[in-house]
């Protein structure tokens, strides 16, 4: 007597779980230096959907009588293999494109005297900020263009 | 000790983002990447339109003038961590005595 087969719920979790790990990164992860420097929570994430994937895969493959998603399973997992793609090319190698920035100048070096516009529209030198035997932070950022 | 923030950002750019943010440091614009790239830390076409921007550098220069502590990231995700900074600060303020 042919049962109803049932749903494969496995491959739905897995599938979400990629997407969770996948944004999850960029709306809260990212915050934190200890989950962005090395984005081990999403990478976990990732390896969760990965077990339930294969769980999932293994139930429509296995036990096609009971269980759907032979179809559905395939697509799901090709989707998440995808959405693991994109947050690896994302987080490890689209920041990774920095120049060596091999002229820059080195411990010990003299740093280059400048005057550029403050925020103001006064103009302001290296020097005049060292003065008063006062050390000077540089931060070099991409601005917000 | 003081802190200047440099980026092609305008004045104006510069002195929205403090307001919004409540920054107090130092912004500093510079618009044509001259100062940027003295440093050779231009990052050639990456702005918008294709021109060149600030790629993330960070420069200790103590009171003489002398570069004493740099960091270059790989990976633009990945700043300094002000802990990091301040250990580079300290280990310079014997050299300080203004600071």
């Amino acid at each position: 007597m042919p049962l109803k087969r049932s749903w494969n719920p496995l491959l739905w979790a897995g599938f979400a779980t990629a997407l969770l790990a996948f944004l999850s990164y960029f709306l809260f992860f990212y915050r934190f230096p200890a989950t962005r420097d090395v984005p081990w929570v999403n990478l976990l994430l990732f390896l969760v959907s990965a077990v339930l994937l294969v769980a999932g895969l293994k139930r429509a493959f296995g036990d096609p009588e009971r269980y759907r998603g032979k179809i559905s399973g395939i697509v799901l997992g090709v989707l998440s293999v995808a959405v693991f793609g994109l947050f690896w090319f994302s987080t490890y190698y689209f920041t990774r494109q920095l120049p060596s920035s091999a002229e820059a100048p080195r411990v010990g070096q003299r740093a280059p005297d400048f005057a550029l516009a403050d925020a103001n529209g006064k103009t302001v030198a290296l020097s005049d900020m060292l003065k008063g035997n006062r050390a000077v932070l540089l931060i070099f950022y991409r601005g917000y263009w | 000790m003081e802190i200047a923030a440099i980026s092609v950002d305008s004045s104006e750019e510069s002195r929205k983002l403090g307001e919004s943010q409540g920054y107090t440091y130092t912004f500093l614009s510079d618009p044509k990447a001259e100062v940027i790239h003295r440093y050779g830390v231009a990052h050639a076409g990456a702005g918008e339109g294709g021109r060149d921007i600030a790629r993330p550098a960070e420069f200790l220069v103590d009171a003489q003038g002398t570069v004493r502590w740099v960091n270059l990231t790989k990976d633009y995700r990945i700043r300094a961590r002000p802990e990091a900074v301040l250990k580079a600060v300290e280990s310079i303020l014997p050299a300080l005595p203004g600071s």
